[in-house]
């Protein structure tokens, strides 16, 4: 499960603490979990050049060890819509401290769900699937078992939300496709057990749900200290 | 490690007796034990001597027979001694009330036991517990009897972390009356901890039912308990103190500070089939339940009740604790109909719950319980039974008791705690069917069978 790809990363990031974005979207897509088409751009060029590839609008993340939450520093810029947006925030971003790229990458659609781990210290290995976006800690609507998971944990993960009806299609919107939110979470469980203590918990938050697939869009794996 | 002699002793050994302090824990755990159990007791003290007539021996070796059970009651740096003489004699097993280990920092006296214990594949409990009580056999808690109420014999063992809320737990199982196989206090749980005795219950002929009282698991604990829990065929119900968030911890992931200790626990003790009391109160009448049904239902509860207010809360409670009251069918409101006494059938409710009103007589709840047994679309039956109402005999709880032993259908009952309701409380409970003396106590008890297995 673990190859030699996913253990340098994680070798790679010990030395700040977590895995920089662009890292751990790579090691999800090695353990088999969808992500958006992305680019660790270094240079506004390489950015550019990126761009032109998957096409506008797009989202750009800064990268750096010191930056753990993008968000609140303004280190997230979604809907850039041309080369020029892209080169200001390019520009922007190179301002941060320790600043060692841009992450570009496509925009999602689709429910947001957080799908998330742990290393417990009584239970070990722990999946959490709940309610997503940046109001998580507001809502605390999330279901939590003990990996490894089978199918049917995720049906039941899903219906003791309260916010279950959203995924089933709520008001005229599609239900989310189910399939590939069991196979993301099957896939991540694997992980996870692999994983074990070489981490200490992971956020994939949020995850993309609409009625064709289930995509990471961000995601955040913290280390345990050594 | 085998647990026969420690938890079924016909023999016991209490090393620590006091030659002057008649109320030293040890000398109460000997008195009571030689006066009301029936099992072998000797009394150790190296200064040999006399304990109320009886001889006191200088060292374990020094009795004349090969004893099943140990209670070691002396100071925690005696305690490894002590336990080697035990050992050598060939001692079954040991309960260590003694404290003065891991929870005082002296980890490392508490290893020295463990070490020995493994190396001569000896079992004991503790230390810094109360021990084992099993009533009828053995009782190695340093409470003076008639300070305490001791529950009956029954098929609901309980194991505690904390000795006092085990002590509390069994006033409570005394007050509902429901019986235990056994209680284990387990202190530091050194050796035998939540999971070996979970292994060791879940093949005792005497347990049907478990109850724990949980502190919190050592490193990856957590994860044997309920692997144990879901090889167990028996029902499984715990309470956890700690339950509120870590505050003021930073936790750079939404995962840590979503997936709390006890957000965990309660998640993953329910996904292994582990039912989770929140109180001390839904403990009791969780146990209650399962110590008379092994069978699960579904959660469609039919409500029969004297009084449409009664018959009204418990909808509410139903509600609020996940349970169904659907509405009948026609065909099944008419057929009861017909079974009622005259003038009840003009004036009852049987829509669910079916209220038989302050005119009932004893024949209606008789009816209405046979209806509700009969049909499959509900899966348990709570009772409200006032007996108050002038229609209503003490013979009631016998009749309704007898619907059950013939149709098989659970039913729970609440009935008033009066003293003079007892006749119609123990013809429920005598033939086995579980009595609250609160409506909520009633619906936990309905709760309790909707249990998922592993």
């Amino acid at each position: 499960m673990l190859n030699q790809e996913i253990l340098e990363i994680l070798s790679k990031s010990k030395a700040w603490g977590w895995v920089l974005e662009p890292e751990a979207k790579r090691l999800l897509a090695l353990s088999g979990i969808a992500v958006p088409r992305f680019a660790w751009a270094k240079t506004p060029d390489e950015a550019i050049a990126f761009a032109e590839q998957i096409g506008y609008p797009l989202i750009a993340k800064v990268v750096s060890p010191s930056v753990i939450h993008k968000t609140e520093v303004k280190g997230v810029a979604l809907n850039i819509e041309n080369k020029i947006a892209l080169t200001e925030t390019f520009h922007r971003f190179s301002a941060f401290d320790d600043f060692q790229g841009v992450l570009v990458e496509e925009t999602l659609q689709g429910l947001e769900v957080i799908v998330g781990a742990k290393i417990d210290d009584q239970f070990g290995p722990v999946i959490l699937l709940g309610v997503g976006g940046t109001g998580v800690e507001i809502y605390q609507d999330v279901s939590l078992r003990m990996a490894p998971i089978m199918p049917e944990d995720v049906e039941s993960m899903v219906k003791g939300l309260k916010a279950h009806r959203l995924f089933e299609g709520y008001r005229g919107s599609e239900p989310i496709n189910i399939e590939a939110l069991t196979r993301m979470l099957m896939d991540f469980s694997s992980l996870i057990m692999a994983l074990d203590e070489k981490i200490m918990s992971i956020d994939l938050n949020p995850v993309f749900c609409s009625a064709a697939t289930c995509t990471v869009g961000d995601a955040r794996i913290m280390l345990p200290e050594s | 490690m085998n647990y026969k002699r420690l938890f079924e002793p016909e023999s016991m050994v209490v090393v620590g007796v006091s030659l002057h302090n008649d109320r030293h824990p040890a000398n109460i755990i000997f008195r009571k034990n030689r006066l009301r159990y029936p099992i072998r007791v000797f009394a150790v003290n190296p200064k040999g001597g006399l304990i109320q007539g009886d001889r006191v021996y200088k060292r374990v070796a020094d009795i004349p027979e090969k004893v099943d059970l140990a209670v070691i009651a002396v100071r925690a740096d005696l305690v490894p001694d002590t336990l080697a003489q035990c050992i050598s004699a060939g001692v079954g097993g040991a309960v260590v009330i003694s404290g003065g280990f891991a929870e005082v920092g002296r980890q490392d006296l508490q290893d020295r036991l463990v070490d020995m214990a493994v190396e001569a594949d000896f079992p004991f409990v503790g230390p810094n517990c109360l021990g084992i009580f099993s009533p009828g056999r053995v009782d190695t808690f340093f409470l003076p009897g008639e300070r305490t109420v001791r529950p009956e014999s029954g098929n609901v063992a309980l194991v505690s972390q904390s000795g006092g809320v085990l002590v509390d737990q069994m006033v409570n199982f005394a007050g509902e009356g429901v019986g235990l196989s056994v209680a284990v206090s387990i202190g530091n749980k050194a050796l035998v901890d939540e999971v070996a005795l979970l292994e060791y219950l879940s093949k005792d002929e005497g347990t049907d039912a478990i109850g724990f009282y949980l502190e919190g698991f050592k490193k990856n604990g957590g994860r044997a308990f309920v692997e144990a829990a879901c090889h167990c065929p028996k029902a499984i119900v715990a309470l956890k103190s700690g339950k509120s968030p870590e505050g003021g911890r930073a936790v750079s992931s939404h995962t840590a500070s979503l997936a709390g200790d006890y957000a965990v626990f309660s998640q993953v003790i329910s996904q292994f089939g582990v039912l989770e009391a929140r109180t001390q109160f839904e403990l009791v009448s969780f146990c209650e339940a399962l110590s008379c049904y092994g069978e699960t239902i579904d959660g469609k509860i039919g409500v029969i009740t004297g009084s449409g207010g009664h018959g009204a809360l418990t909808v509410d409670l139903c509600s609020a604790h996940g349970l169904e009251v659907p509405v009948l069918s026609k065909k099944i409101q008419e057929g009861l109909k017909q079974d009622l006494s005259p003038s009840v059938q003009a004036i009852a409710s049987t829509g669910n719950p079916i209220d038989l009103t302050g005119s009932a007589v004893d024949d209606d709840f008789v009816a209405a319980a046979e209806c509700l047994s009969r049909t499959p679309e509900v899966g348990c039956i709570v009772l409200l039974v006032l007996p108050y109402s002038p229609g209503t005999t003490s013979d009631l709880g016998a009749r309704l008791s007898e619907v059950y032993h013939r149709e098989k259908k659970p039913m729970v009952a609440y009935v008033p705690n009066l003293e003079r309701y007892r006749m119609l409380i123990e013809g429920f409970e005598q033939n086995h069917i579980p009595v609250s003396p609160a409506i909520e106590g009633a619906v936990l008890m309905a709760k309790a069978l909707r249990r998922r297995t592993c």
